[in-house]
């Protein structure tokens, strides 16, 4: 595979540095570094409208950004001729609200991508798709569409799909946050068997439960800085900074 | 089919009711003719006006300013000006300024009245077309996009698979609509001496002074076609239905 | 597990929202189109092989501009009588569609399916020579011109169009309405005229000026049935000036702009009433 420039595994497999992004007048993100190493797993955490999404959101380029550079597995992110689709292809996105294709079943759904856009075989495609979707713990539902489903089921369909692409990376924006409380766990416990396998995974979430089970890193985020970030046991137990603290007494 | 003739035959005599496109070959020959070619000339105009609202909707969504002035434009002209005067202006304005084709009887005009019609009618309900795309296109979330774009589609092919799929089911009982006055305002090709059903059914009452028996059987031949394609527009919407999500 | 539903509303629920012509545009469409009228003059002017002799283009235009637009006035006028007529005929046919009597309903339901499949032009042909040509009532002796006749023969399909405007607005309406009605002890009657009705006006609007732009649209055709209006006009002034074919390009675009011109705004002015009365339900 060509790359931009040579990434091995022992560098940062993504790397921010200092974005900056504004919405109009706005500046939702204000100087943000980061790295996440091959197979960590960091949560990031902080209050509404912090600009959590927004982040994550700039590191497949679904939001371009206006200052500072973001690299993953070595492809400049912010580069005027990026490749979207090598980038992407690494870089698996699951949404808060699935976002799944509804007219298509959910095996349909898995095997969309590959076959559309990476023009792979469809037999090879089908065994990888139903492998998935064993995984995600689905079988069965391979011909429901996305309405006959339960939002954790959808879910876990999404998650699946981006599996399809074989990335490197995982971002989750609120994943369970659009799910009733008996399903959460379900797609949590998808998670977790993802990030056990080695995957480097981002998540956005407002489970501290789970952050703190599965993150190795947390980072704190309010008004689009950093405020504080370390391994979860310290971040949970003895926060330092009061906005942190303010926080995290309030949705502990 | 002799027999039937000849019964219609008896009741012209009996009853003054005279419908020759039955028991007559010749106006049976031109109606059935017609009637043809309406239903040519609807094919054509649904297919092409179709294409043009695909493309015409896909341009809107386009970057660039002047690229979606041009096909709002396009829409405005041809939404707010009669179909008959377009038809006119492309066949006796635009048809003049083309190059002749010089055939072994004299001149004859590049493109046919019929072309012509087809051109005109597909441009029209194409206008109406693009609008009704853009709006199924414009009921599909954004994020459904993003989702798309994240697995690495590019906008053109995520319009294919993932966008116009669901766009089409949106839009489709207003995509009927227009069809179906699509169908009906082929009528207009008589305007330009298009032999479709109208125009024959008046040279059959002009031949046999049996308006109101024509009229009558034109009526009801337009309500079976229109019908049909609403029976078929149906059928598709049932097939394209989204599978857990009820229509309310 | 049973099927839930998801939390986001579905979008294939919702309505495809109206066409949105863009306001900011006005200006810009007005100076396209004159300039497709000057382009196509032009064009005309270059494709016409004859000598300078001829009169220029634009010159003849504004020479008919008095009579064509005469033409067009009239044009107008039939739009106005027709709506009017149809309008009438239609709210009476829509309250046949929702009488509690089932064989009222059928016949009302039927004449509507019935003027609202066929062409406008078979309905314009339909009228044209199936009245007669004048009407006899007792003593009184109504005259049928040709020009009336296209009236009625117009206000046929806006009749089917206006009841079917009608079903719809009042099928709208949230049967918790009529419930409420119901239980306030509202007469049928009353139900309908000081509960429904008053609803409905709003919602049936926007359709029935676009119903209106459609039926402006249509009056060209009374030109086919040997109607004086803007394109017999056309036709005769194209004859005046010695059968010219390069004029006929520059004379169709001419008669477009003034249908735009009228047309556009009304267009405008429903789609915006459509946007309020969306956000306001
Ligand atoms: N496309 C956009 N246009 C304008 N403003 C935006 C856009 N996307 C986000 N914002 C604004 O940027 C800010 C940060 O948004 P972001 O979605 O990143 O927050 P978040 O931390 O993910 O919040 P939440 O926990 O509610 O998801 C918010 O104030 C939001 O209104
Ligand atoms: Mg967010």
């Amino acid at each position: 595979m060509a790359e931009a420039s040579p990434w091995t595994p022992d560098q940062p497999i993504i790397e921010i540095t200092d974005i900056h992004k504004s919405f109009g007048h706005v500046e939702v993100l204000r100087g943000i570094s980061l790295k996440v190493r091959k197979g960590e797993v960091i949560c990031i955490i902080g209050p509404s409208g912090s600009g959590k999404s927004t982040l994550i959101r700039c590191i497949n380029a679904l939001t371009p950004f206006d200052r500072g550079s973001v690299r993953v597995m070595g492809i400049e992110v912010g580069a005027p001729h990026l490749d979207k689709l090598a980038l992407r292809r690494r870089v698996g996105m699951v949404f808060q609200q699935y976002n799944l294709f509804p007219h298509r079943t959910a095996l349909q759904n898995v095997m969309m991508a590959p076959i559309q856009v990476l023009h792979q075989p469809r037999r090879e495609v089908e065994a990888r798709a139903m492998a998935l979707l064993k995984k995600v713990r689905l079988e069965g539902k391979e011909h429901s569409y996305p309405g006959q489903m339960s939002g954790g089921q959808q879910q876990r369909v999404a998650i699946a799909r981006s599996l399809a692409m074989n990335p490197d990376i995982m971002l989750f924006d609120e994943v369970t946050a659009a799910l009733d409380p008996e399903t959460v766990k379900e797609v949590l416990v998808t998670i977790k068997q993802l990030a056990d396998e080695g995957m480097t995974c981002i998540l956005v979430t407002h489970e501290m439960g789970f952050a703190r089970e599965v993150a190795d890193h947390v980072y704190f985020t309010d008004r689009g800085v950093i405020v504080e970030d370390g391994p979860p046991a310290e971040l949970f137990a003895n926060p330092r900074d009061p906005r942190t603290q303010a926080f995290l007494s309030q949705v502990l | 089919m002799q027999t039937i003739a000849a019964w219609f035959h008896a009741l012209y005599e009996t009853t003054g009711i005279n419908l020759t496109i039955i028991y007559d070959a010749f106006d049976r020959a031109r109606f059935i003719n017609g009637f043809l070619v309406t239903i040519e000339l609807s094919v054509i105009c649904i297919f092409f006006s179709i294409v043009i609202g695909i493309v015409g909707a896909w341009l809107q969504g386009s970057q660039l300013v002047w690229t979606r002035r041009i096909v709002q434009a396009y829409i405005q002209l041809f939404r707010n000006t009669p179909p008959l005067v377009q038809m006119y202006f492309f066949y006796f304005g635009l048809s003049n300024l083309l190059p002749r084709l010089h055939a072994a009887g004299g001149d004859q005009p590049l493109l046919s009245g019929f072309a012509w019609a087809c051109i005109s009618l597909s441009f029209f309900a194409g206008a109406f077309n693009v609008e009704i795309f853009r709006s199924g296109i414009e009921a599909i979330p954004h994020s459904t996009l993003e989702a798309a774009e994240a697995l690495g589609y590019t906008r053109l092919s995520a319009y294919r698979h993932i966008i116009l799929p669901l766009a089409v089911r949106v839009c489709l009982p207003a995509l009927n609509n227009n069809l179906v006055n699509l169908v009906k305002t082929t009528t207009l090709a008589y305007a330009i001496a298009v032999p479709e059903l109208l125009y024959v059914s008046a040279q059959i009452w002009s031949d046999n002074v049996n308006v109101p028996e024509m009229m009558v059987v034109l009526l009801l031949v337009y309500f079976a076609l229109v019908g049909l394609l609403v029976l078929g527009m149906h059928r598709l919407e049932f097939r394209l239905r989204l599978p857990g999500y009820s229509r309310t | 597990m049973t099927a839930r539903p998801m939390p986001a509303t579905p979008f294939v629920l919702a309505p495809p929202r109206a066409g949105t012509p863009k306001l900011r545009l006005r200006l810009w469409h007005g100076a396209a189109l004159a300039m497709l009228v000057l382009l196509s003059a032009t064009l005309a002017d270059a494709a016409s092989t004859g000598p300078a002799a001829r009169a220029g283009i634009l010159v003849i235009l504004l020479k008919w501009t008095p009579l064509l637009f005469r033409g067009f006035l009239f044009n107008i006028l039939i739009s106005v009588a027709s709506m009017t007529i149809g309008t009438i005929l239609g709210g009476a046919l829509g309250i046949t569609l929702i009488s509690l009597l089932p064989p009222v309903r059928l016949a009302g339901s039927v004449t509507m399916q019935f003027f609202r499949n066929a062409p406008w032009l078979v309905l314009l042909f339909f009228a044209m020579f199936l009245l007669p040509f004048q009407l006899r009532i007792g003593p009184l002796v109504i005259p049928l011109p040709d020009w009336l006749k296209a009236v009625i023969g117009l206000s046929l399909p806006v009749m089917a169009n206006v009841a079917e405007i009608m079903r719809g607005a009042v099928a709208s309406i949230p049967s918790g309405q009529w419930e409420a009605a119901e239980s306030l002890a509202f007469k049928r009657r009353q139900q309908v005229w000081s509960i429904i009705m008053p609803q409905c006006i709003k919602r049936m609007l926007p359709p029935w000026m676009n119903l209106y732009a459609i039926l402006t649209m249509s009056t060209v055709l009374a030109s086919i049935v040997g109607v004086n209006e803007v394109m017999t006009l056309a036709g005769q002034v194209s004859a005046a000036e010695g059968g010219r074919t390069d004029l006929l390009t520059p004379l169709y675009g001419y008669i477009m702009v003034w249908f735009f011109l009228y047309a556009y705004p009304i267009a405008l002015l429903t789609t915006r009433l459509e946007r309020r009365f969306a956000v306001k339900m």
